[in-house]
């Protein structure tokens, strides 16, 4: 039994150049690296190589391995995506590969990023409001009026809809006032969510998702769809829905007169 | 006096997973400040791999289920080791857990009427696994997340704190479970992103950490599983039952190599995909074990009918319970007969039409697709046995979940043992999560609740010393005589998984743990110089050099019990022992530090640092004996057990 | 964007303090600049025809075939349609061409589509050009103010569109007679036109605007079960949007083409029967 690194090789295997970021909030560089690669690997198992081999105290974010955690979010050859879900094959043996953490988050250190960005606004999401007078075990739901909500709820919040969304990838201002598109698709989850009673309990989620969670920034432009790793159509099935819902609410000339004159 | 971050709170919960996320949850709604320790980000848990179901007897899918024949379900699946109190109240509980997530909610499947659907798996009588798409896990992690957050929602608007009572300190790690006299007193750890030192004074500690599948190569854990609980359990002077007893799933993924072991969940099987070897045969038909001869199909016939008429048709035998599974493929492949890249076939593409396939298992669709350029609506997949889940752990009061000696702390989930017994069912995971994950956070608050604030236990500055001390030792090795080189702790641990899994995998034999122990002994020295470069701050290397005290312990009580229990049973398997010993039933095997103090340094090599002892469990009330025949019964307890 | 100010490469966005010391504003290594260019390329090409046929007021009736342009026709200085849509609702006072009267409706639907925004907000605002890709705006707010929060409007673009999908229907069905009004002819205009109102059909029913109202507005469909599987239907076209939108757009250019090129005199319509 020996300790060398890395699987055996099984098929063809190459050395690849990488470029790496190094650094931290202070500032930091691309080095790079040569790194041997094997039949069926993935980009993750790249890095760690590098670690194992090249660079002990690498910083990166894993932890699943399979796509199922979003955990190893970051950007390859310049397009975010999860390391453990990029296989090698879609390189040519030659191209460089350029591996840099998230850039629309701070840094901590090299592929490691601060994404509290992401917690702090799930909190002010309002949470699922359960109809009363329902007890555990007698909700009743259909399939067909659960499966809207359900498409969101695969998100595996890695992030990259935050990481690539422009209005705050591009605009650190708006970080306030934006939610993002993996927390607007959060709003329409539970808004499509059968058995929500927030309207009942006085919260409109479809004008707060306008007023106060920045629904009006997002510019359609399906960057978040297009780097989902769980192929969520966010901008089609979540966002796009939710501003038709907002509409109605604020934009529709018969359901505002109606609401003015209800609440008289 | 070592710099640390200093917080109080009244329970601490180490690990964020189903378990503790339930644990926080229920500790915070009984009031008390409580604070969650998370390994990786909030919401990451290991949890989330899981992916068939949570076993619950809603009867939802068949009327005639009811707990007690889940109870019945989980004694044989764990044949008859289970600790059986807990067994029933798991089976008993599970269902009002399953649907208070609704409330909370989650969105589960749902049957025609608007229930919750529920799946067959390996080893359940009644389709009973509560499920949403292969995605069980994430549902449930994202559920508990929520919940929590909602519960901060509404600290918030009472005192404007987010924070108030229920925190999340995300990327942490804890070392060390500190101590006043016998009783908890609170944690030491760091944080992975700033290295900086930590303590969380707390009365009540909750171990919630899952397990320990690092330690083996092929596994279908990720990272964190490196038995950090388990380790800080022993070190707190809390023992550790049935550690012998390690899953291997039957269904991992085998090539391509970078990926081996990842998990191919048991709903392939549940909706209807076989396993066939090379030759095309579906040999499961061949490794039937007597004890489960009348419960499962002896022809393909038999076994195609049980799906659509589970009521007149016996399962399919690819639904035996997983260590049946998994020895066989091992065995077909031993024999020669596997796939090109040494596994064996599992083929759901002639069972089930394209369209079903991807609706029904959606993320094997993806994982396969994306990982192995194998798309399974159109071929078999290659599959074979991958370490799984431990069913050892700390060894609990069954019914309040704390550990056994150290007053203040508790277990669940994982890293308790004793509930699964020598093999757990698919899908008891989930509901062993969240029914002992709330008992865990109920009594240890009820515990912290009751202390006096005179009463409450102190943390000790030289025990945060000494913790501080342990954890900055690989900074300062060096290296000097060729006898006493520094060491790379990724190569030690390469080396370590590799033992485990050659010598103690998942077909034992008692010259091959033998070495092992020869081996883990010289790890372990070498571990003392194991030697990291850079600085604090995020360095996995460091990290690495850390976790590697726990994997060795835990490997070593894994090799020594595995090494003492001469039979075969669930998880277990003796070549030189391959039966299953009527006498061994009622034994547990009890692993405790050797040294009783916490201090690992001083003891003798070639000893080792694990004491194993024999521990008789209690008998099985009458009532729940009563639920078996006396001819099952028969293949599993002694006589004289029978007699009384 | 509306209240953008364009600057170069700034200390904002992914230089912002704190990120990841990059120095190049993005590192993408395939063409993603080819998506953007081709919309540009493609759309500006029509606003420049549409816009020379829209004010051209000629050559945009030959019989039985009637631009799509052109249709309705509601002012008194149309030419004679033999039975089709021209309506003269405004009268000899109109003296410009009648397109520009109606041609708001259409053009306001496909201003306000969903997929146009993202289409010509990446193209021709660059906001942003490409996916992480970083835009050469120093701020973006969005739809959040005037003008760019009246992109709200596009339902009501569609309830337009579809009285205009009706009466181009009826223009491709007169496409069944002949020059003198006599049904039972059909020639390369008949099918030119069929094409274009079928796609023009899939691409209204396909909006998004359109998915929401026939259901996706619903709480619960278990209670609607109509609507569910209109909602459905429309889910299923909507997928494909983005292709009905550019197929519909090419080929009411390429009718109202045909259109000139046969009433100009340079092309004679062939018959098939």
């Amino acid at each position: 039994m020996s300790a060398a690194p890395g699987p055996k090789a099984n098929g063809s295997a190459y050395t690849a150049r990488f470029r790496v970021w190094r650094g931290d909030a202070d500032g930091g560089e691309l080095r790079d690296f040569d790194v041997e690669v094997h039949e069926g690997e993935v980009v993750l198992d790249i890095i760690h190589r590098l670690q194992a081999t090249q660079a002990n105290d690498l910083a990166v974010r894993w932890n699943c391995k399979a796509g199922k955690c979003g955990s190893c979010s970051a950007e390859i050859n310049g397009r975010p995506r999860l390391m453990c879900m990029t296989r090698m094959s879609v390189f040519a043996p030659d191209e460089t590969v350029t591996v840099t953490p998230m850039r629309a988050f701070p840094v901590v250190r090299d592929l490691v990023t601060d994404v509290s960005f992401n917690y702090t606004k799930a909190r002010e999401i309002p949470s699922f409001v359960p109809p009363p007078g329902l007890r555990a075990g007698e909700y009743r739901m259909r399939q067909e009026d659960v499966g809207r909500s359900q498409e969101f709820r695969k998100c595996i919040e890695c992030f990259l809809c935050q990481n690539t969304c422009h209005v705050v990838r591009d605009h650190e201002e708006n970080k306030q006032a934006f939610a993002g598109p993996r927390f607007l698709m959060r709003i329409a989850e539970l808004d499509m969510h059968p058995l929500d009673s927030a309207e009942e309990s006085g919260l409109d989620r479809k004008s707060a998702a306008q007023e106060e969670h920045g629904l009006g920034y997002c510019n359609i432009t399906k960057c978040c769809t297009e780097v989902c790793p769980e192929n969520i159509k966010i901008t089609d099935n979540a966002l796009i829905p939710l501003k038709e819902r907002a509409v109605d609410r604020k934009y529709d000339p018969l359901v505002w007169l109606g609401n003015k004159i209800r609440r008289r | 006096m070592t710099q640390v971050e200093r917080h109080t709170y009244d329970v601490v919960v180490v690990g964020a997973g189903g378990a503790g996320l339930r644990a926080a949850i229920e500790a915070r709604e009984q009031g008390l400040r409580t604070a969650v320790i998370c390994k990786s980000l909030f919401g990451k848990a290991h949890t989330v791999m899981a992916e068939g179901g949570i076993a619950a007897s809603m009867g939802n899918a068949n009327p005639r289920d009811n707990w007690q024949v889940h109870f019945r379900d989980t004694m044989r699946g764990g044949k008859f080791l289970n600790n059986w109190r807990m067994a029933e109240l798991h089976a008993r509980e599970a269902p009002d857990r399953v649907w208070e997530l609704e409330t909370w909610g989650a969105l589960f499947d749902r049957t025609k009427d608007g229930r919750i659907s529920q799946r067959n798996f390996g080893g359940h009588e009644y389709a009973r696994l509560a499920h949403v798409g292969d995605r069980t896990g994430l549902e449930l992690i994202r559920t508990l997340q929520q919940r929590i957050v909602a519960l901060q929602q509404e600290d918030h608007e009472r005192s404007g704190d987010y924070e108030d009572r229920l925190r999340v300190f995300q990327e942490c790690t804890v070392t060390r479970v500190l101590k006043d006299g016998a009783r908890v007193s609170g944690v030491f750890g760091y944080v992975r992103e700033s290295g900086r030192f930590f303590v969380i004074e707390a009365p009540a500690v909750v171990l919630a950490t899952g397990g320990i599948g690092k330690s083996f190569k092929v596994t279908s854990n990720s990272w964190e599983y490196t038995g950090d609980g388990h380790a800080l359990a022993l070190l707190a002077g809390a023992p550790l039952i049935n550690m012998e007893f390690v899953q291997f799933h039957p269904t991992g993924m085998v090539w391509p190599p970078s990926v081996k072991g990842i998990l191919v969940t048991e709903s392939v099987r549940g909706d209807g995909g076989v396993l066939r070897n090379s030759d095309g045969k579906r040999f499961m038909f061949d490794y039937i074990p007597d004890v489960f001869k009348e419960k499962y199909a002896q022809s393909e016939q038999e076994a195609d009918g049980w799906y659509a008429d589970p009521d007149n048709h016996r399962r399919p035998p690819e639904l035996l319970p997983r260590d049946e599974v998994a020895r066989a493929i091992n065995s077909e492949v031993k024999a020669g007969r596997c796939s090109p890249h040494g596994g064996v076939f599992l083929d759901v593409s002639t069972r089930l039409p394209a369209e079903e396939i991807r609706r029904r298992l959606p993320s094997m669709h993806h994982q396969f697709k994306e990982l192995a350029d194998v798309d399974i609506t159109a071929e078999p997949m290659e599959v074979g046995p991958t370490c799984h889940y431990v069913m050892g752990g700390v060894e609990v009061d069954p019914d309040s979940a704390a550990a056994t000696g150290v007053p203040g702390l508790f277990a669940a989930g994982e890293v308790a043992g004793g509930m699964h017994g020598s093999n757990r069912l698919g899908g008891n995971s989930l509901s062993d999560l969240l029914v002992f994950g709330r008992r865990a956070g109920l009594h240890a608050a009820e515990y912290a609740a009751e202390l006096g604030t005179d009463d409450r236990p102190r943390v000790s500055a030289e025990q945060v010393d000494t913790a501080a001390a342990e954890v900055l030792r690989p900074f300062s090795v060096e290296g000097g005589e060729p006898e006493s080189r520094t060491e790379n702790p990724y190569a030690l641990h390469q080396e370590l998984q590799q033992t485990m899994n050659d010598l103690v995998g998942i077909i034992r034999r008692a010259s091959e743990m033998t070495e092992a122990l020869r081996r883990l002994a010289d790890l372990r020295q070498r571990s003392r110089r194991a030697a990291v470069e850079g600085h604090r701050q995020f360095n996995p290397g460091w990290h690495l050099a850390i976790d590697l005290r726990n994997m060795l312990l835990v490997s070593e009580c894994v090799a020594r019990a595995a090494l003492e229990r001469t039979e075969s049973r669930g998880g277990h398997t003796r070549d030189d022992y391959p039966e299953m010993d009527r006498r061994w039933r009622k034994t547990n095997l009890v692993c405790e530090l050797a040294s009783g103090d916490g201090e690992l340094a001083a003891v003798d090599p070639a000893d080792g640092q694990i004491r194993l002892t024999r521990r008789d469990m209690p008998p099985i009330r009458g009532d729940l004996l009563a639920l078996f025949g006396k001819d099952e019964l028969l293949k599993y307890l002694t006589d004289e057990e029978l007699d009384t | 964007m509306a209240t953008t100010e364009t600057a170069g490469p700034s200390s904002g966005g992914v230089h912002a303090p704190g990120r990841a010391a990059i120095a190049a504003r993005q590192l993408r290594t395939d063409r993603w600049w080819l998506a953007p260019a081709v919309t540009v390329t493609v759309l500006t090409v029509f606003v420049v025809y549409s816009t020379w046929r829209a004010f051209a007021n000629a050559d945009y009736y030959a019989a039985p075939y009637v631009s799509p342009f052109y249709s309705p026709c509601i002012a008194t200085n149309c030419v004679n349609m033999k039975g089709g849509a021209d309506l003269q609702i405004f009268g000899p006072w109109w003296g410009l061409s009648p397109a520009l009267l109606v041609l708001i409706f259409p053009l306001g639907f496909r201003l306000t589509c969903y997929y146009y925004r993202k289409a010509y907000y990446r193209g021709f605002w660059a906001a942003p050009p490409a996916c992480a890709v970083a835009e050469p705006h120093r701020k973006y707010t969005g739809e959040t103010r005037f003008p760019l929060i009246l992109q709200n409007v596009h339902r009501y673009f569609f309830y337009f569109a579809l009285p205009f999908a009706v009466i181009l229907t009826y223009d491709a069905a007169l496409g069944f007679r002949d020059a003198a009004g006599h049904w039972g002819h059909m020639g390369l205009g008949t099918l030119v036109l069929l094409v274009n109102i079928v796609l023009i059909w899939v691409y209204t029913l396909s909006c998004h605007s359109c998915r929401h109202i026939v259901g996706g507005r619903l709480k619960n469909f278990s209670k609607h079960p109509v609507r569910y599987r209109m909602w459905t239907w429309v889910g299923r076209m909507n997928a494909h949007h983005m292709a009905f939108a550019w197929a519909s757009l090419v080929m009411v250019a390429l009718a109202d083409l045909y259109v000139y090129l046969v009433a100009s005199g340079a092309f004679a319509d062939p018959k098939f029967f």
